[in-house]
């Protein structure tokens, strides 16, 4: 019997509480063991993991390579693989490889397959594509079914085709389809947070306001604590709300740190757009029920007529090589902007071609804004990119500039042996494929069933044991 | 920026910004008791138009979400860049909160 069916066909809502171990909000970045040792001994009902996100960039949709150091991927996904089978619960993990692309969903398959080899390991796997074909994009586009989030708008049909992943996320319905078919372990591709916690507890006949709701806090474990962290929480659900405890005794569920979190990376906090509907929480209560956890409930949800999908798109935009180098001179740090674009016309008359340059001056306002009066008097830090069909052509053009800035003579110069620091040589670093986003936009009436493929296989490691 | 008044550090315990997807920006504050919401809810220097000031931005571009109930305030606004493509210098908009800092309420 698999983990899935034993839950489906056991638990019911009167029973008591769904228990709800969330393992990790980044999947490889290290889950910490003791707070999860923890939660397993509280006999959860069911891990989620989430594995990825749109925040690190349009790198790693656009390469389709994983984010996280591969070995720690193996460790954490070799943790919460032997304890759910060993506690015959189901495991189910979403975004799968950061940004849940097909490379990135078949990568973290492999990696999954080789540790049930490894360990000698049997289970009923299930995946969930999310590729999305442009020609899906293509047909909403021309169809007015595409509408932008924020500032980001429509694109061209070549932009679309340019896109080396297109994904959906995948909601709450979605993973409830694929998760009827009896499994073990779920990995899905691009996948809403949400969707990886609420799921299961959906299918069991909690409300979905209810589900979401918990879902949204513990997708990321013990952010939601004071003092926050990244160890393992605890969601015990019942009909009528849940109770959030982290799994790590000094990180503290208050009312008010679970409240804070609801604004988290949220544009309105209190609708939260849904595929399936928006979940609302403007008569959401947070009681404490000690120091240490807090009792919510009175989310609401308002489903949609049609389900709407997320899709998310990365195109490279060339080959990118960073120049690094520091400026101490104070003659020269006033007159940086116009040195860099004298030298840069200086290296396109030595050096023709489609490259471009996109300066960060940090000291003098890289990371926002800064008026004149706050530009460093001591020091900046250069970090200029340099961007071109391809690598050797971004890296001459960085390697001429450099030159060209190291001896660029200006007025009162008074240095006149060089004008650049170097950390280490060489100071330009290849820094691979460059990506853009191209499309973070609602898609409307999409077939979600063709979108979404679902596959289940039986993983049998047990063949050298 | 007026130069009278509390300093919002004085007020707040937590000032933090992040995407909300890559195409927008999403900052928080949450306030250290209800007098200090009171007032920072009531002065010039936290209206959706005086952040947008602040920011370089349209007033209309700003959303402003009061939360009294919670002691904080949002404020969503589009990001110059979209986040991640070249020219953006902060690919998480985690740092895009140090202009309300010097903020005096």
């Amino acid at each position: 019997m698999t983990a899935t069916t034993r839950l489906l066909d056991s638990h019911r809502a009167a029973d008591g509480p769904l228990r709800i171990l969330a393992a990790s909000g980044q999947l490889g970045y290290g889950i910490p063991v003791q707070a999860f040792d923890r939660g397993l001994q509280r006999r959860p009902h069911l891990i989620g993991c989430d594995m990825g996100s749109i925040d690190p960039g349009p790198y790693y949709l656009g390469s389709g390579e994983m984010a996280a150091p591969a070995v720690m991927v193996r460790r954490d996904l070799e943790l919460v693989l032997l304890a759910a089978l060993e506690q015959g619960i189901p495991l189910v993990i979403g975004s799968a490889g950061t940004a849940g692309a097909g490379p990135q969903l078949d990568a973290t398959v492999a990696v999954v397959r080789d540790i049930a080899s490894a360990r000698g390991l049997r289970f009923r796997l299930t995946t969930v594509r999310s590729d999305i074909a442009p020609s899906h994009v293509l047909d909403a586009l021309h169809q007015g079914g595409l509408a932008s989030i924020g500032p980001m708008p429509l694109p061209s049909d070549s932009e679309v085709l340019a896109c080396t992943h297109i994904v959906g996320q995948c909601g709450t319905e979605t993973l409830a389809r694929a998760l009827r078919a009896p499994t073990d372990v779920l990995i899905a591709g691009r996948a809403c947070d949400t969707a990886i916690f609420a799921a299961l507890p959906w299918m069991l006949g909690y409300p979905m306001g209810l589900c979401l709701h918990m879902a949204k806090i513990v997708e990321c474990t013990s952010l939601c604590c004071r003092p926050s962290g990244r160890d393992a929480m605890l969601a015990e659900l019942d009909m009528d709300g849940f109770t959030l405890e982290s799994m790590n005794p000094i990180a503290h569920a208050t009312p008010a740190s679970v409240a804070a979190h609801a604004l988290y990376e949220q544009a309105d906090p209190l609708e939260v757009d849904e595929p399936g509907g928006t979940l609302l929480l403007h008569t959401a209560r947070y009681e404490a029920l000690d120091a240490h956890r807090t009792r919510v409930s009175g989310a609401q949800f308002r489903p949609r007529e049609r389900a709407t999908l997320k899709v998310e798109g990365a195109s490279p935009v060339g080959a990118r090589c960073v120049l690094l180098a520091g400026v101490a001179d104070p003659t020269m740090l006033g007159l940086l902007p116009q040195a860099i674009a004298t030298v840069e016309q200086r290296t396109r008359e030595l050096l023709p071609g489609p490259w471009t340059l996109h300066s960060h001056l940090y000291g003098q306002g890289a990371v926002r804004p800064l008026p004149p009066e706050h530009h460093s008097r001591h020091e900046a830090g250069l970090v200029i990119e340099f961007i071109a069909p391809d690598a050797a052509l971004a890296r001459a053009a960085a390697g001429v500039f450099k030159q060209n800035l190291l001896h660029y003579g200006y007025p009162g110069r008074v240095s006149t042996a060089g004008n650049l620091a170097f950390a280490f040589t060489p100071s330009e670093v290849d820094a691979g494929m460059a990506y853009r986003f191209v499309l973070y936009h609602v898609m409307r009436d999409a077939p979600l069933d063709d979108i979404f493929r679902v596959e289940s296989v039986d993983v049998d490691g047990t063949a050298l044991h | 920026m007026a130069t009278t008044g509390t300093p919002l550090s004085a007020l707040a315990h937590v000032v933090r910004s992040k995407n909300a997807g890559p195409t927008q920006l999403t900052v928080d504050i949450f306030f250290n008791d209800g007098a200090a919401y009171t007032q920072a809810a009531a002065s010039a220097g936290l209206t959706a138009g005086a952040v947008a000031a602040l920011y370089g931005l349209e007033a209309a571009a700003v959303q402003r979400h009061a939360l009294p109930d919670i002691l904080a305030m949002k404020f969503t606004m589009p990001r110059r860049v979209v986040a991640g493509s070249p020219g953006d210098g902060d690919v998480y908009g985690a740092q895009q909160h140090a202009p309300l800092l010097g903020l005096r309420l």
